[in-house]
């Protein structure tokens, strides 16, 4: 399949942008730093792909991916739980804290 | 530094008095009186104005209250990825994956079949050889059981060991009532069996060695080939239960000489309620179920199966394949950290081998505390001790002690389970906490006065015994 065209450098990079944007959504702490430590670490693995075809399969994968990411960090902002002892508190719930 | 010193004062006589009824000293304590000092301690721990207790517990205000999971061989998180696919099945695709006349059987039962594709190849097995069950617990009994009883005309002996789960030694010890022989093979102090115990152990009506492949409380990691190698040779079903080691350290069926494996979805990131068992074909391997019904799963297993907790399972293996290395890489660089910072105390000790162990199992005794009360001063750190088997008791661990461990060490040890989810931030803080509370609480204990003023505690004749 020597006629797909590389894909445009811009496109990689929006879509590691969308990528850091999804995982930081993420409401519970661990998911948070797992997603964006692993987003990170997977487009720095495949950066210096260079063939055509194999480019096209990891960017549809990773757009696959991204929905999958999109959706799940939506559902974790809908049930939330309290932070954990390494997580700052909510600016409003670190003042009700002095309040007491 | 002073408010340290006050109740050092205060709870002085109520620890002395545990110290000196610690099984420790007297062996005969028993579990009650042991449980009720523990209330007795739990108490001291939560008296109103013991600030630095209470500081211990949340020791920056402007974060939040949950504690850190660091349990990973209990359970694990249910990955985000995996509940994605579980959530079609709960929101649009219903149907019986055994109905095979109309389309709503159909295309949950090709999402069932994908599913059973994703855990063979995580253990190189064919999916024709994956029986579908309600987890590990349910494998390891029908293992246990199901071999033994279908041959029972020619064969009554069964091999396994000391320190396997529950689970197994339970289901063994029904096999004992029913009239076969079990052997229960000793380990070593690093927790690894004896080959050549084992080649002992066989005998002419042995139909099956059971051995673990990961230990749940320690990580040791048996020779799964080895074993594999002598029971083939011998003619003898080999079952593993590998629920803490698949996805987590290389295993393959045939490599090894695996007849039946126990695998467990939630310890890797899966929905619990679900595992499998994988069975041979070739050689065949033949069992009586324990579940009889529709006739599902080969016969082996009926009832209904469960598309949403499959699907998540499978998709757990699919995703733990993908990433075994980039994983791996992260728990063991900080599993060394944790080490690095837990064994640099005085008087501590890694329990189990150091060489043949996984990464995310992190089993450390610390001298002169009781593991207990070590516990209940980390309220923001979930973590269990050697004994959280049976949660309930406060017994010290089965497995340590088959180590060669006495009471206090087993007393007084605490695992640390580490994940794909767990971050550097929380190791620095559990380092911190350890090393400040373990601190803390040895300044209380009048053991740990001595063995600083250089008196030998095996030298003492404790008084009443
Ligand atoms: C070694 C081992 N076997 C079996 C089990 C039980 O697994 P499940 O919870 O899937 O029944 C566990 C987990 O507790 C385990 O660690």
């Amino acid at each position: 399949m020597s006629s797909i065209t590389p894909p445009a450098k811009e496109q990689v990079i929006q879509l590691y942008r969308q990528f850091i944007r999804a995982s930081s959504r993420f409401n519970n702490y661990n998911f948070r730093h797992y997603f964006l430590r692993r987003s990170r670490d997977a487009f720095k693995e495949s950066k210096d792909v260079k063939d055509p075809e194999q480019l096209h399969n990891l960017l549809s994968k990773a757009r696959e991916e991204l929905q999958v990411l999109q959706r799940q960090s939506s559902i974790s902002q809908m049930y939330s739980f309290d932070k954990l002892v390494v997580e700052p508190l909510d600016r409003h719930h670190r003042n009700l804290n002095e309040t007491k | 530094m002073h408010c340290v010193k006050n109740i050092i004062k205060v709870s002085r006589p109520l620890i002395q008095k545990r110290l000196l009824n610690n099984s420790a000293v007297n062996p005969a304590t028993s579990a009650s009186a042991a449980s009720t000092i523990s209330n007795k301690i739990k108490e001291e721990l939560h008296k109103p104005g013991q600030d630095i207790i209470k500081n211990a517990f949340q020791v920056n205000q402007d974060n939040g209250t949950r504690p850190i999971y660091l349990d990973a061989q209990a359970t694990t998180p249910t990955d985000p990825r995996v509940l994605d696919v579980m959530l079609k099945f709960y929101t649009g695709l219903y149907g019986n994956p055994h109905s095979n006349t109309h389309a709503y059987g159909w295309e949950t039962d090709k999402e069932i079949e994908k599913s059973r594709k994703q855990v063979a190849d995580l253990i190189g097995a064919d999916p024709k050889e994956i029986i579908f069950t309600s987890g590990a617990t349910e494998s390891n009994n029908m293992a246990i059981k199901g071999v033994p009883r279908f041959y029972n005309k020619t064969k009554k002996h069964i091999i396994t060991s000391k320190t396997e789960h529950k689970c197994i030694l339970d289901s063994a010890r029904h096999l004992q009532d029913e009239g076969f022989d079990v052997t229960y093979l000793s380990v070593n102090e690093d927790g690894l069996i004896d080959l050549e115990e084992l080649e002992k152990a066989i005998r002419k009506d042995t139909v099956l060695v059971s051995i673990m492949a990961v230990n749940n409380e320690i990580g040791v990691i048996q020779p799964i080939e080895e074993i594999g190698k002598i029971c083939r040779k011998n003619k003898i079903f080999f079952h593993s239960d590998c629920a803490q080691a698949v996805g987590k350290i290389p295993i393959d069926v045939n490599k090894m000489n695996i007849d039946l494996m126990s695998i467990s979805s939630h310890k890797i990131y899966g929905p619990k309620g679900v595992g499998a068992i994988y069975v041979r074909r070739r050689p065949r391997v033949r069992m009586d179920p324990i579940i009889t019904g529709g006739g599902q799963e080969r016969g082996l297993r009926s009832g209904t199966l469960s598309p949403p907790l499959i699907t998540g399972f499978g998709e757990a293996c699919r995703i733990i394949k993908e990433d075994m290395s980039y994983d791996q890489k992260h728990i063991e660089r900080l599993s060394k950290k944790l080490m690095d910072g837990l064994l640099s105390m005085e008087h501590t000790q890694l329990n189990g081998s150091k060489q043949h162990r996984y990464a995310g199992c992190v089993n450390v005794s610390f001298a002169y505390i009781e593991g207990e009360s070590l516990l209940m001063a980390l309220k923001d750190i979930a973590l269990s001790s050697g004994s959280a088997c049976t949660s309930a008791s406060l017994e010290p661990s089965y497995v340590l002690h088959a180590l060669g461990a006495d009471d206090a060490l087993a007393h007084s040890s605490i695992r640390f389970g580490i994940g794909r989810f767990t971050t550097d931030e929380e190791i620095d803080y559990v380092i911190k906490a350890i090393n400040e509370r373990v601190e803390f609480l040895r300044e209380l204990s009048p053991l740990w006065e001595m063995v600083k003023e250089g008196i030998d505690l095996n030298s003492i004749e404790w008084s009443g015994h």
